[in-house]
């Protein structure tokens, strides 16, 4: 019956790993006013942050905007809708993949440089000796990088829609023939500006929190070795990828449910 | 990097996300037309208001003049009950109609309001008496296929009843 023993601790242990979280973010979040005093801190973080990530977020909007105008002219032509072209295009970047996949490159990019500076900092007992100096590490090192992350993805999500569909102009109106009127006008008339840009708007800052706290949270739990680091960069990764999709389903269910 | 050289940097990239906004909301959305400033509220009463929707355009000779902001049933009389927002620079006689139609032949349902010839005006508030309802794709197929059969049998019912011992004449 030793199976039994070992699921209940299983259980268990996810239940303390929840609680553990919830704890960390709550002492995040009591840390933020403290840490915003000094808001250099933050901006510098939002430089390495957003800043740095602008080249991949940018070149990735760039191709999907592409790929995208190209599928669906292909899939609309059969029905003669191929004008719409701008419309789907824009609806799903700004609904569903501008936020959804800059969450993923973030957490990707700018997640697992967070999890590495901090799991070294604890690795080379930085956070320790900020502890006995009476500096508070969460409000010195963890909430500016949170905060930084959190301003950084919205943006960035706007930056990858914004893109996509200049590049799907360039492919649909530039390269296939559409014509350009129609591309705008059918777009603009079938977009929605609370509806689609602000649950997407919205999406962004819920996956921002998601991906910063979960690269803070694993950098802080890392174990204090370079195994250690390594492991929390891609448990980053994975546990960012994961929460970020499965938020994703619950918030279009939420917002896009049949009226 | 310089501080000072940082926080620039960082204010460009709020500045470049706040002009993709700009971009999306204005050029790749619906906010630049219609937003709904200066209105006045009218109501509609239809018998059938078919495909109408919440947010659905008002259209004058095909021009926005205004939105559906609320439909609801009249429990009493058991009509759909439309109310509209038009722009405060578009005023309408007090015998304009209002006629559900569509873009095209299956696209989205509007209201289409037509201005009639009185000298007075609508005052917020007012009630639209003269309406049409929506056009029901079964309703039209059922009348169609009922003419057609009333047309099939009419001329020889009374042939029939004129000279029914003269079976041979009385044959379509």
């Amino acid at each position: 019956m030793e199976w039994i023993a070992a699921l209940g601790r299983f259980a268990l242990d996810i239940l303390r790993s929840l609680g553990h979280h919830a704890a960390f973010f709550w002492e995040l979040l009591r840390t933020l006013p403290v840490s915003l005093r000094r808001p250099s801190f933050a901006v510098a973080q939002v430089h390495a942050l957003g800043n740095l990530s602008l080249l991949v977020i940018l070149s990735s909007g760039l191709a999907v905007g592409f790929v995208l105008a190209l599928q669906t002219y292909y899939a609309l032509a059969t029905y003669g809708a191929a004008d719409s072209v701008g419309l789907v295009v824009n609806l799903s970047l700004v609904r569903e993949l501008g936020p959804v996949v800059t969450a993923l490159l973030f957490a990707g990019r700018a997640g697992t440089s967070l999890t590495a500076e901090i799991g070294l900092m604890k690795a080379g007992e930085q956070l320790s000796a900020m502890e006995l100096m009476a500096v508070d590490p969460k409000s010195r090192v963890l909430a500016p990088r949170f905060v930084g992350g959190v301003v950084a993805m919205p943006i960035l999500a706007l930056l990858f829609s914004a893109i996509g569909i200049l590049g799907a102009y360039v492919v649909a109106v530039l390269l296939i023939g559409l014509d350009p009127g129609n591309f705008w006008s059918i777009m603009e008339s079938g977009v929605d500006v609370r509806r689609d840009l602000g649950n997407g708007i919205i999406k962004s800052i819920v996956f921002g929190v998601i991906c910063s706290f979960v690269a803070v949270y694993q950098g802080f739990e890392a174990k204090a070795t370079p195994e250690g680091v390594a492991r929390a960069t891609t448990r980053t990764v994975v546990i960012s990828s994961l929460t970020v999709l499965a938020m994703d389903f619950v918030l279009t269910a939420l917002m896009f449910s049949a009226r | 990097m310089s501080k000072r050289g940082t926080e620039i940097l960082v204010g460009l990239f709020v500045l470049l996300g706040i002009a993709a906004l700009v971009f999306l909301a204005l050029r790749a959305a619906n906010l630049s037309s219609f937003n709904g400033a200066d209105t006045y509220t009218l109501t509609a009463k239809f018998d059938n208001i078919g495909g109408l929707k919440v947010r659905s355009p008002v259209r004058s000779a095909g021009v926005v003049v205004g939105r559906v902001t609320s439909i609801a049933l009249d429990p009493k009389s058991y009509q759909g009950v439309a109310k509209l927002d038009i722009e405060k620079s578009v005023q309408f006689p007090t015998d304009s109609s209002a006629r559900i139609l569509t873009s095209g032949l299956l696209g989205d349902q509007y209201i289409g309001l037509e201005a009639g010839g009185d000298e007075k005006m609508f005052a917020p508030g007012d009630t639209i008496k003269s309406t049409q309802s929506a056009v029901v794709l079964e309703s039209l197929i059922s009348q169609f296929l009922f003419n057609k059969a009333a047309d099939a049998g009419g001329p020889s019912a009374p042939a029939a009843a004129n000279a029914p011992p003269a079976p041979s004449g009385a044959k379509k």
